[in-house]
C-alpha cells in the first residue's frame, strides 16, 4: 500500500533508498545532509531495510565503499553535500570507468570558504564532467522519487547517478509526499543484475592497466551509454507513470505554448518561477517556463525544440564559474548555438550561499530581460548595493581597514 | 627444517615486476595461503603494474584496482555486498607503503577501528618504487631516495606502522617476509583463521632497483633485516599480546644489512648516524622482547584469562 506522509527532503531520501532496496550504504555525515544518514542508520539497524550500513571516515571513503561494494555486484547508496561531494571527487571519477550505477543523493550546498551551509549548485555543478547523471529535484516527492527513476536507468546504462535537492529548502522542509507501495516499486525497479560481481570462478582483473590502444574506447563507450540514457530517462520517465503514477522527464515546460520570454530554472527555486509566470501573466506578458531536471545526459534536442523561436530566454543559475558565466546559461547558449530561431540568452546569476529567489527576485528579473537589449553572459542579482547587471569591471578589492567606531 | 608449500599456484608466469621483487614473491606464496575463494583489491603502487595489462593478468583470483588511498574502503565495501549476498569470499587489500603508511592511512585505520572482516597487507618496499623511488613515511632514517637524496638523506626513523595498528586493537597483527616462508606462511593461516575482523601483515619486501642492489640478494637482504633485528618477526594478538615468531640465533650488527644496498651509503658514511639507528634498532627489540615476555606472564597469570 502507498501512503501519504509528512516528510522532510532527507527522510523523503531515505525513504527512496529503502524503496529502492539499496544493499550497502556508506556515508559520512555533513550539514544539511544527516538526517538522511540518521534516518537510514535507524532503517538498517531496525531491519526495516536489509541492507549493510558502513559507517566509515570520510565522503572519499563512503564513495570508496559504493564502488567495492557496488562492484561485487550490490545496489550501493550514499548521500552527501557540498565539501563532501569534492572529497568524493576522485571516487565519483573511479565509479563512472568502473562503471557502476550508483546512486548519490546531494544536498546542495556552497562551497566554503566562508563556511555556509545554503543553498547553492556549485557543489555539484563543480562534478559536471565526470561522467554521473545528474538530475534537479524540485520537491520532497521528487526527492525521494528520483533515487528510484535514476537506478532504473543507472543499471541499464552502467553509469552513476546523483540527485540533487536544495539545502533546506528541500531538504529540510516537510511536505506531504506519497511514500509508494513496496511491490510497486519492486515491479518498476527489479534486483541488480550485474553483467560482473568479482566472482572469484571467473577471476578477472577490473581496472588495470591499459594502454593507449583500448583507453579511448572505453571513454567512447561511456559517452556512448550516456547518450543511451537520455532515451532512457524519458522511457523510464514515462513507465514511472505507468507504475508508479507520476511522470518525469528530463525538461519540464510550464506555460510554454505561447511564451514568448522564457525563464530557465533548476532545482527548488523553479517552484516560485512558476508563480512569478502566474504574476507575470497577470501584468499580460507572454512567460513560461523550462525546468531542466536533468543536467546531465543534458537534454540538448528538448532544450532546441522548446526554445527556438522565442524573443528571449533568461537562465537563472543559483551558481556561477569565475571567468565565463553561470554554468546552465553556458549549456543552454551551447545547445542553441548555430541553430535556426535561436533566442538570445540572457544569464542570471542568483541566489548563491543560500540568498533566497523569491518570486519578486523572478519578476525583477524579468523586468531587466525585457529592458536590456544586449544578451550578457552573467547578470548579477542582489548584489548588496548594485542594481541587477554585468559586474562592475572598475570595482575593487579593497583590503579591510580598522573598524571604524560610529560616532 | 620442512614444511610443506601448497602446490596450488595462483599466479602464472610472466608478471611484470622486476627480477628479486619482493612484492611479487611475496604475493605468490600468499596466494598459496589464501585459496581460491578470495579477492585481492590493488590500490596505485608496483602491483597496479605487476599484474599486467589489458587483456592480460596475473592472479588466478578476481583483482579489482582502485585509487591509491582505498585499499581497505574498496576492501570493505566488497565484503559487505559479499555478506549481503551470502558468500564468504577472503577480501584482500594488496598495498604498498604509501598506501598503508601515508595516503592510505586514514581509510586503513578507519576499517580497522570498525574492525572491518578483512586482510589487508601491505608489502613494504620502504618507498613510492612506483613513480621512481621517492620516499615515504615507511623509508628508514638515514636512507637514500630520489626525494632524500645523499646530501640530505631520509631524516625521521620508519613510521612505526604496528604500533599504529595494535593501538587499533585489531584481533591479528604480524610482521613477515617472504625470506621466512615458512613463518609467512603460516602467518597467513592464522590471519584467515582469525577471521571476522581486520587482519593486517606487514611484509619487508626487497626491491633491487629501489635499493640499489644485486636481483639475487633479495632474498640476503631480507633475511639480513631479520637476523641483525631492523626487522623483527611477531605478532600482535588484539593489540595487546605480543610473540616474537623468530629469535635470532646471534647478534648480526646492522651494518651486515645495510652494506648489501646502496640506498644506504649515507648511513654507512656517517658514524654517528649509523649508531644512532643501531642504537634505535636495538632499543626496538627490547621493547619487543620485553612485550613478550609480559604477554606470557599474563598468559600463565591466573588473570590472565582476563588478557582480552
Ligand atoms: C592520489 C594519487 N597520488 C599519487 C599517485 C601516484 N602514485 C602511484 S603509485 C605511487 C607510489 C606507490 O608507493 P607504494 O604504495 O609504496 O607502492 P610501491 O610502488 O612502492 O609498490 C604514487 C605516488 C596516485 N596514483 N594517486
Ligand atoms: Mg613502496
Amino acid at each position: 500500500m502507498s501512503e501519504r506522509l509528512l516528510l522532510t527532503g532527507n527522510h523523503a531520501a531515505a525513504y527512496g533508498a529503502m524503496l529502492a532496496r539499496a544493499e550497502v550504504i556508506s556515508a559520512y555525515p555533513i550539514t544539511p545532509q544527516t538526517m538522511i544518514v540518521e534516518l537510514l542508520s535507524e532503517l538498517t539497524a531496525s531491519g526495516r531495510l536489509a541492507a549493510k550500513f558502513i559507517t566509515v571516515e570520510s565522503e572519499h571513503s563512503a564513495m570508496a565503499a559504493c564502488v567495492g561494494a557496488s562492484a561485487a555486484g550490490a545496489r550501493a547508496y550514499t548521500a552527501t553535500s557540498g565539501q563532501g561531494l569534492a572529497l568524493m571527487h576522485e571516487m565519483l571519477h573511479w565509479a563512472v570507468g568502473a562503471r557502476l550505477p550508483i546512486v548519490l543523493t546531494n544536498v546542495s550546498r556552497a562551497m566554503a570558504p566562508g563556511w555556509s551551509i545554503w543553498s547553492d549548485q556549485t557543489d555539484i555543478i563543480s562534478q559536471r564532467d565526470v561522467g554521473w547523471m545528474m538530475l534537479f529535484a524540485e520537491s520532497v516527492q521528487e526527492a525521494q522519487d528520483f533515487i528510484i527513476w535514476m537506478y532504473r536507468v543507472a543499471e541499464q546504462v552502467f553509469l552513476p547517478g546523483m540527485v540533487a535537492m536544495d539545502a533546506f529548502i528541500l531538504s529540510h522542509t516537510a511536505e506531504p509526499i506519497i511514500v509508494h507501495d513496496q511491490d510497486a516499486v519492486d515491479a518498476y525497479l527489479p534486483g541488480f543484475e550485474p553483467l560482473y560481481d568479482l566472482d572469484p570462478t571467473q577471476p578477472r582483473a577490473y581496472g588495470g592497466l591499459v594502454n593507449r590502444d583500448h583507453y579511448f574506447e572505453l571513454r567512447y563507450k561511456i559517452f556512448e551509454s550516456m547518450e543511451r540514457a537520455g532515451r532512457l530517462l524519458i522511457e523510464a520517465g514515462d513507465e514511472f507513470a505507468e507504475i508508479l503514477g507520476r511522470r518525469y522527464s528530463p525538461v519540464e515546460g510550464y506555460m510554454l505554448d505561447d511564451a514568448e520570454i522564457v525563464i530557465v530554472s533548476a532545482g527548488a527555486m523553479t517552484s516560485n518561477v512558476r508563480q512569478a509566470d502566474k504574476d507575470l501573466r497577470d501584468r499580460g506578458m507572454k512567460a513560461g517556463l523550462m525546468r531542466l531536471v536533468a543536467f546531465r545526459p543534458f537534454p540538448v534536442a528538448e532544450v532546441r525544440r522548446l526554445l527556438a523561436g522565442r524573443r528571449k530566454v533568461a537562465v537563472l543559475d543559483r551558481n556561477m564559474s569565475p571567468g565565463h558565466s553561470g554554468v546552465f546559461a553556458q549549456e543552454i547558449r551551447s545547445a542553441l548555438a548555430g541553430q535556426s530561431g535561436a533566442p538570445p540568452v540572457y544569464g542570471y546569476v542568483v541566489g548563491l550561499g543560500g540568498r533566497d529567489v523569491r518570486v519578486e527576485t523572478v519578476t525583477e528579473v524579468v523586468d531587466d530581460l525585457m529592458a536590456r537589449d544586449v544578451p550578457e553572459l552573467a547578470l548579477f542579482v542582489d548584489v548588496k548595493g548594485l542594481p541587477i547587471g554585468p559586474v562592475r569591471p572598475d570595482s575593487t578589492i579593497n583590503r579591510l581597514g580598522p573598524l571604524e567606531v560610529a560616532r | 627444517m620442512r614444511w610443506a608449500v601448497p602446490e596450488a599456484e595462483f599466479m602464472d608466469p610472466g608478471t611484470l615486476g622486476c627480477q628479486g621483487c619482493g612484492g611479487t614473491l611475496s604475493m605468490r606464496l600468499v596466494l598459496k595461503e589464501l585459496g581460491d575463494d578470495a579477492i585481492a583489491v590493488l590500490p596505485a603502487c608496483c602491483w597496479s603494474i605487476i599484474d599486467g595489462p589489458w587483456p592480460v593478468h596475473a592472479l588466478n583470483i578476481p583483482v579489482f584496482h582502485t585509487a591509491f588511498e582505498t585499499a581497505a574502503v574498496v576492501a570493505t565495501g566488497i565484503k559487505a555486498a559479499k555478506q549481503i549476498k551470502g558468500k564468504d569470499t577472503t577480501v584482500v587489500a594488496w598495498a604498498g607503503d604509501g598506501g598503508t603508511f601515508d595516503i592510505g592511512l586514514q581509510a586503513l585505520s578507519g576499517a580497522a577501528e570498525r574492525n572491518e572482516d578483512i586482510v589487508f597487507i601491505c608489502y613494504d618496499n620502504e618507498a613510492y618504487m612506483n613513480t621512481g623511488i621517492q620516499r615515504s613515511s615507511a623509508t628508514p632514517l638515514g636512507t637514500w631516495t630520489t626525494t632524500t637524496p645523499d646530501e640530505r638523506p631520509e631524516p625521521r626513523p620508519k613510521k612505526d606502522i604496528m604500533g599504529i595498528m595494535a593501538a587499533h586493537r585489531i584481533p591479528y597483527a604480524a610482521t613477515a617476509t617472504v625470506a621466512y616462508p615458512d613463518d609467512l606462511s603460516r602467518k597467513v593461516r592464522t590471519a584467515l583463521a582469525a577471521k571476522g575482523g581486520m587482519r593486517f601483515l606487514h611484509l619487508l619486501s626487497a626491491c633491487p632497483p629501489g635499493w640499489k642492489m644485486a636481483a639475487d640478494d633479495a632474498i640476503e637482504a631480507m633475511r639480513r633485516a631479520v637476523q641483525t633485528n631492523v626487522f623483527p618477526l611477531y605478532e600482535v594478538r588484539d593489540g595487546r599480546e605480543y610473540k616474537i615468531t623468530h629469535w635470532p640465533e646471534a647478534e648480526v650488527d646492522v651494518a651486515d644489512y645495510f652494506s648489501l644496498q646502496g640506498r644506504f651509503a649515507p648511513l654507512l658514511a656517517d658514524d654517528a648516524l649509523l649508531n644512532l639507528v643501531r642504537n634505535n634498532v636495538r632499543e626496538r627489540w627490547w621493547f619487543l622482547v620485553e612485550r613478550h615476555q609480559q604477554s606470557l606472564r599474563k598468559a600463565s597469570s591466573p588473570d590472565g584469562a582476563h588478557l582480552h
